[in-house]
């Protein structure tokens, strides 16, 4: 089945905005997606008619919250294929979750010495927690290379995994589109004795998720690159790890008992949700996920890679050697999130001449600026696709760039 | 919406196509090393100051053009000037920014011509793109500064 993006696109109030006279061109879903109206309608619902504390008040007002919370929690877990719904873990964004896990899994059991396993394709949030902990704990990091057109070079894996503690990649990088092989990874991490921590900021939006089949130790992401709202991030940990990780942030909620002298924590999942949560960006993330089921994430995918193929050809069709598509070429390959450089125009420059056909993508080095100094630049230009883009959408970005060469 | 030729003036373009006082330049002459944390954008300026004048200036690095260009036109401004002057044409421009900054020593001289450096003032209808024009001026700053201690 193909998606009617046409009736998708009238579900995101945005998009139906013009600007100077012209359409919306919204290319940068990777950094992040806009909203349809069955999560913003769910929002406000939620603080017109049920807003109140949760697990901490007897009155119905706050018990209804309180279900309305957990019900975002089961969602959560089945989007997902989680075995408990007390294994998703709700934080303030996708960072949060892996500052969570690499922190508090790095601090009990990483001593000085011990190697860590990343990969090029990194965003600063998998990278710059692990040289915090390099600096504290002496800790040594070892990098998976990639392949010349963006992929993970995994040639050597078995020998870079050998004594490794810890691999943690990521599932789709934010930058190339690349989707990594998850299961596989997870399988030779295990095989080495090591934990798996995948960043799966980028895939979740996009793939069918099923951690089962992943075999994941760990899984971060965000929702708001997933049509739900900012400020709340998800954690999913297998159950008897979370049991074993100390607590991260200390405060309200996350305890069952404190003293004088000491504390004990609660059980999970409210001993890593210190303090008042998102609550009502909780319950748009809930409904983003039933907004993302009744679409299907399959067919999601389906419309991204004819999406993908629409824009690699569109690209080399009109541009040829003008431009140079950072990534895998192959729809299947990859996610339709396109890192380019065009015709030896600066990425910033590209995107102040594209804003003025109302054309939005991303320039700059995506908090990725290992990989871009791997690819050789500072920066590139992003153009990043989901449900609600179209061919025409792809037209536009590239009769804009047509524009760009005139004044430089 | 401001028009790009308020932003991409032919000046503007022309430094950035053909920047003046690109390289480097060796000790004794002091450097500073400048990034845009938003677009990855980097930039090493050199100065030598001799007898409390800035006698030579360099730059390198890559950016996009309105860091590119406000670099290049920076050098042309301030070359052969005592510090004093340069410290001035610095606060002139990065007021001409609406950048004002507390604490900040020197006064804004509003009678002081800045040239070129003029035509970014469009500059300021892009917001975004402030902190491009003026990474090059800081990096000088932190340059001035590293040569005051040495």
């Amino acid at each position: 089945m193909t998606l009617d993006v046409a009736r998708i696109r009238k579900d995101f109030p945005v998009l139906q905005r013009e600007i100077n006279g012209k359409p919306l061109v919204y290319l940068d879903s990777a950094n992040t997606s806009q909203k349809p109206q069955a999560v913003i309608d769910a929002m406000t619902s939620f603080m017109e008619t049920a807003y109140a504390p949760i697990n901490r008040s007897a009155y119905q007002l706050a018990t209804e919250a309180t279900d309305l919370y957990e019900d975002a929690r089961t969602k959560v877990a089945r989007f997902i294929n989680a075995n408990k719904s007390n294994e998703i873990i709700f934080t303030k964004n996708a960072t949060e979750a892996l500052n969570l896990v690499i922190m508090s899994w790095g601090r009990a059991n990483l001593h000085s010495g011990d190697v860590v396993l990343l990969t090029h394709l990194e965003h600063h949030a998998n990278i710059v927690p692990w040289h915090m902990l390099v600096a504290e704990r002496g800790i040594q990091l070892r990098w998976v290379p990639l392949t010349a057109d963006g992929q993970l070079d995994i040639a050597d894996l078995d020998t870079l995994l050998n004594g490794v503690k810890v691999f943690a990649f990521t599932a789709m990088s934010n930058v190339l589109g690349t989707i990594t092989p998850v299961s596989q990874l997870c399988a030779a991490a295990h095989r080495a004795g090591a934990l798996t921590i995948v960043d799966a900021c980028q895939s979740v939006p996009h793939l069918s998720t099923d951690v089962r089949v992943w075999d994941a130790d760990f899984i971060a992401f965000s929702s708001h690159k997933m049509c739900g709202p900012s400020g709340v991030g998800v954690l999913w940990g297998r159950e008897s790890l979370l049991d074993e990780l100390p607590p991260f942030l200390g405060g309200g909620n996350m305890i069952s008992d404190v003293r004088l002298d000491g504390f004990t924590p609660a059980e999970l999942p409210a001993k890593f949700e210190a303090g008042t949560p998102p609550i009502t960006e909780v319950v748009g993330l809930g409904a983003a996920i039933d907004y993302l089921e009744r679409i299907g994430m399959q067919n999601v995918r389906q419309h991204e890679m004819q999406m993908s193929a629409y824009v690699l050809n569109t690209f080399v069709q009109r541009f040829g050697d003008d431009i140079t598509i950072h990534g895998p070429v192959n729809p299947e390959q990859r996610s339709a999130t396109f890192s380019f450089s065009f015709r030896g125009i600066h990425p910033h420059d590209l995107s102040q001449v594209l804003d003025q056909h109302n054309v939005c993508i991303r320039a700059g080095h995506h908090c990725a600026k290992p990989l871009m100094r791997v690819l050789g630049t500072n920066a590139t230009a992003r153009a990043s696709f989901y449900l609600y883009n179209t061919e025409a959408d792809a037209d536009a970005l590239a009769n804009a760039l047509d524009s760009a060469s005139d004044i430089f | 919406m401001p028009g790009l030729e308020d932003l991409y003036r032919e000046i503007i373009l022309d430094h950035y196509r053909t920047p003046r006082n690109r390289g480097e330049l060796d000790p004794p002459a002091v450097s500073a090393e400048g990034y845009n944390p938003l677009c990855g954008d980097e930039i090493r300026v050199f100065i030598i100051v001799k007898d409390g004048v800035v006698s030579d200036v360099r730059f390198n690095g890559s950016g996009c053009s309105i860091s590119q260009s406000s670099t290049s036109m920076m050098t042309t401004a301030i070359k052969g000037k005592s510090v004093d002057e340069v410290r001035k044409v610095v606060r002139r421009f990065k007021h001409m920014m609406t950048i004002e900054e507390d604490g900040d020593a020197t006064p804004v001289d509003e009678s002081l011509n800045l040239g070129d450096l003029e035509a970014l003032q469009g500059v300021v209808k892009f917001p975004v793109r402030i902190k491009c024009a003026t990474l090059g001026w800081n990096t000088l700053l932190d340059a001035l500064n590293a040569s005051s201690q040495t």
